[in-house]
């Protein structure tokens, strides 16, 4: 079952005829993703033919989803016009919009959610600057490869693309249910403890590998969520323990300000919520392994 | 990007806030130039990005031109808890009544903007939170609809701003608001906001952090970016496109996407205890794509810093396969030898993921006696730390 994408999962790509978007598209149709539709307001109305499967392009993601019932977009657009992108997929009320696009300016990623927020958040946002969701064997949302590891019963969340995919790879004959990139930004739209949230009540999976990063409180954050609502395993890994105060870690959310963000405060905070975390991705895994082999 | 006072200053000015007159000076005869320009008596105030330069003397008073040109020759090249003074700001004097604290920054938290607001203000905020929580005031700002008068006027309200400057404050926070949006910034701090005795209230200080993400639609922001300030590897590195950090160690780290380049910078670090304590020597992300000409670029700008002593260069194939990134780093090495820059610090190289095989089989296939392969993550951390202090 997956958390929020599965094998039913109707997939449309905003930005799908831009070279990113069309990279990307033709690996997501490989990995066996229901892609539907794509939106380009300029080709409407055309198709593109991906290795023989041809894709529609429509105007609007209004129209998208009422010719083809999509209910989830990939957005590629670049970030001068993420903002909009985002904001139309609010308005045509799709409940999965995952925006992949890196460098968006944080007023405008705070205009679209304080905008989601006004209309009843109906759309869940993730991302920006993420690698997207998948859930290996179902369906793949974004750019995640999809042959790193089968389905199974462990999900993930991180802010980091590259160790999802090492994470992905050191467990992958064990599998995993959903994996989630919610991005390396300061503002993002789904967090840690939404995706704690829903694997907690995901039925399919057995245990959590949460990943963090310096910057912010988040994980601090969902440490006193964990400690309060999760009875899941959760392994924990924390990157950034060398990193300088003051520096953008190539994340743009990635800094410590003052004292504040540090990889040693997350890390006191997930243990004390009973997490165990890793010291290396390597051991991360191992702990991981010990618990789905118990 | 963090902009000097003076820089604030300007941006205050550019969007109508009141300020006082001044200048930026790099030499003390500049400074005198200005203060004749200014015209009474200024204040002399040390540019550099760090706080407590106050108590470290680099702010004094200057009561003449002749005076100013004395002071800011004390501070200009003066060293402000490692940072070395380039640049001296001049300002007009204000007689000083009351102080006031206002700022706007990003929530992560809350996934918008804070407004926090004190009547006592000239001091750190944090240490106002700490001593009198009951002074200041956060306020949430809801990005589409911003800071009106009316909300202006609430938070004076609940700052609880004297009834004297209550209008000039709403006035300079709905100000404010609008430089921190038009701006992209992501810190506004003025601190203090005076009362002057004569009433009037003045930002007297700015500090402005911009959003980079947003240069984009800001072309005037490129030239706020102090150059000599930063790092040359790290501006060599920026001149190509690299997403590159300079620190202190041995090991230069080469790797893909920032999470894994962290924790490789962890896992280098563990792993150089054992081998007298060598670190990391950077931070560089080529990204996910890991191409031959950034890989080139890459290890240029890594072979070149002086205190790398071995590469660690840690990619994990998922969007692009570990052959082409084998193909790359010997492509790498071959177009750095045509460059004329014959490498000659051992290599660690870490291939994982996707066609893992194929490029490590590549790698041995070329035989280079500089490159060596090993297959973990954590013991090819602890093989390029022991190279790196076998060579140091």
């Amino acid at each position: 079952m997956a958390i929020w994408l599965t094998k039913d999962s109707k997939v449309i790509v905003q930005g799908m005829t831009g070279s990113e978007g069309s990279k990307h598209t033709r690996r997501m149709l490989k990995a066996g993703t229901n892609i539907v539709g794509g939106v380009n307001p300029r080709k409407a109305g055309t198709t593109v033919d991906f290795d023989g499967t041809e894709v529609a392009v429509f105007g609007t993601v209004a129209e998208a989803m009422e010719k083809t019932g999509a209910d989830v977009t990939v957005i590629f657009v670049p970030p001068a016009f993420t903002k909009s992108a985002v904001i139309e997929a609010i308005d045509a009320g799709i409940p999965l919009a995952i925006v992949i696009t890196e460098g968006v300016p944080v007023h405008d990623s705070a205009a679209f959610w304080a905008y989601s927020t006004a209309k009843g958040g109906q759309t869940r946002i993730v991302g920006p600057n993420c690698p997207g969701v998948a859930s290996p064997g179902a369906s793949n949302a974004g750019i995640i490869p999809a042959d790193i590891s089968a389905g199974g019963r462990i999900g993930l969340v991180s802010k980091s693309g590259t160790l999802t995919y090492q994470m992905m790879y050191e467990l992958s004959d064990i599998g995993f249910s959903t994996c989630v990139g919610i991005g390396g930004d300061p503002i993002i739209g789904t967090t840690h403890i939404d995706a704690l949230a829903a694997f907690q009540d995901d039925p399919e999976t057995d245990a959590i590998v949460m990943i963090g990063e310096i910057g912010g409180d988040a994980e601090e954050r969902a440490a006193e969520y964990i400690k309060a609502h999760v009875t899941k395993p959760v392994i924990g890994y924390i990157a950034g323990f060398t990193a300088p105060p003051g520096k953008t870690m190539g994340h743009a959310g990635a800094i410590i300000s003052g004292s504040s963000g540090t990889a040693e405060a997350k890390k006191v905070a997930l243990e004390a919520a009973g997490v165990k975390v890793g010291k290396t991705p390597s051991e991360t895994a191992r702990l991981m392994r010990e618990i789905m082999s118990s | 990007m963090d902009l000097y006072e003076y820089q604030g200053r300007d941006v205050f000015e550019k969007h109508g806030l009141p300020v006082l007159g001044g200048g930026v000076a790099t030499t003390p005869d500049e400074a005198r130039t200005i203060a004749e320009r200014l015209g009474k008596s200024v204040v002399v105030k040390a540019q550099v990005k760090v706080g407590g330069r106050g108590k470290a003397g680099g702010v004094k008073l200057a009561a003449d031109p002749g005076e100013a040109y004395d002071r800011a020759a004390d501070i200009l090249g003066m060293d402000i808890k490692g940072h070395t003074v380039h640049k001296v700001m001049l300002a007009e004097t204000a007689n000083i009544a009351e102080e006031y604290y206002f700022s706007y920054l990003l929530d992560r938290a809350n996934r918008t903007f804070l407004c926090i607001a004190s009547v006592a203000g000239g001091m750190e905020i944090e240490q106002v939170a700490h001593e009198a929580p009951e002074k200041v005031v956060k306020r949430l700002i809801d990005a589409t609809v911003g800071v009106t008068p009316e909300i202006a006027r609430e938070i004076v309200t609940a700052a609880r701003f004297p009834a004297d400057v209550a209008d000039q404050v709403a006035d300079i926070a709905v100000r404010l608001w609008q430089t921190f949006v038009a701006e992209d910034a992501t810190l506004v701090e003025v601190n203090p906001l005076a009362k002057t005795a004569e009433g009037r209230v003045l930002c007297l200080d700015a500090k402005v952090t911009l959003d980079e993400n947003a240069g984009f639609r800001h072309p005037d922001h490129e030239a706020l970016e102090d150059k000599s300030a930063v790092d040359p590897l790290e501006q060599a590195a920026k001149a190509k496109d690299l997403n590159y950090v300079k620190l202190d160690g041995e090991v230069g780290i080469i790797g893909n996407g920032a999470g894994l380049v962290m924790s490789t910078l962890d896992v280098v670090a563990y792993a150089g205890e054992e081998f007298g304590g060598v670190k990391p020597a950077n931070f560089l992300d080529i990204g996910g794509g890991a191409s031959a000409e950034v890989m080139a670029n890459g290890l240029e700008i890594v072979l070149s810093d002086p205190s790398v002593k071995s590469v660690f260069v840690n990619v994990f194939g998922g969007i692009t396969a570990c052959d082409a990134v084998a193909n790359g780093i010997l492509q790498a090495l071959k177009l750095l030898a045509e460059r004329g820059e014959a490498v000659a610090k051992p290599l660690v190289v870490r291939l994982d993921g996707n066609n893992a095989e194929a490029g490590r089989a590549i790698l041995d296939g070329a035989g280079n006696p500089l490159v060596q392969r090993v297959d973990t993550m954590d013991g090819a951390a602890k093989r390029a730390a022991e190279l790196a202090a076998v060579g140091a």
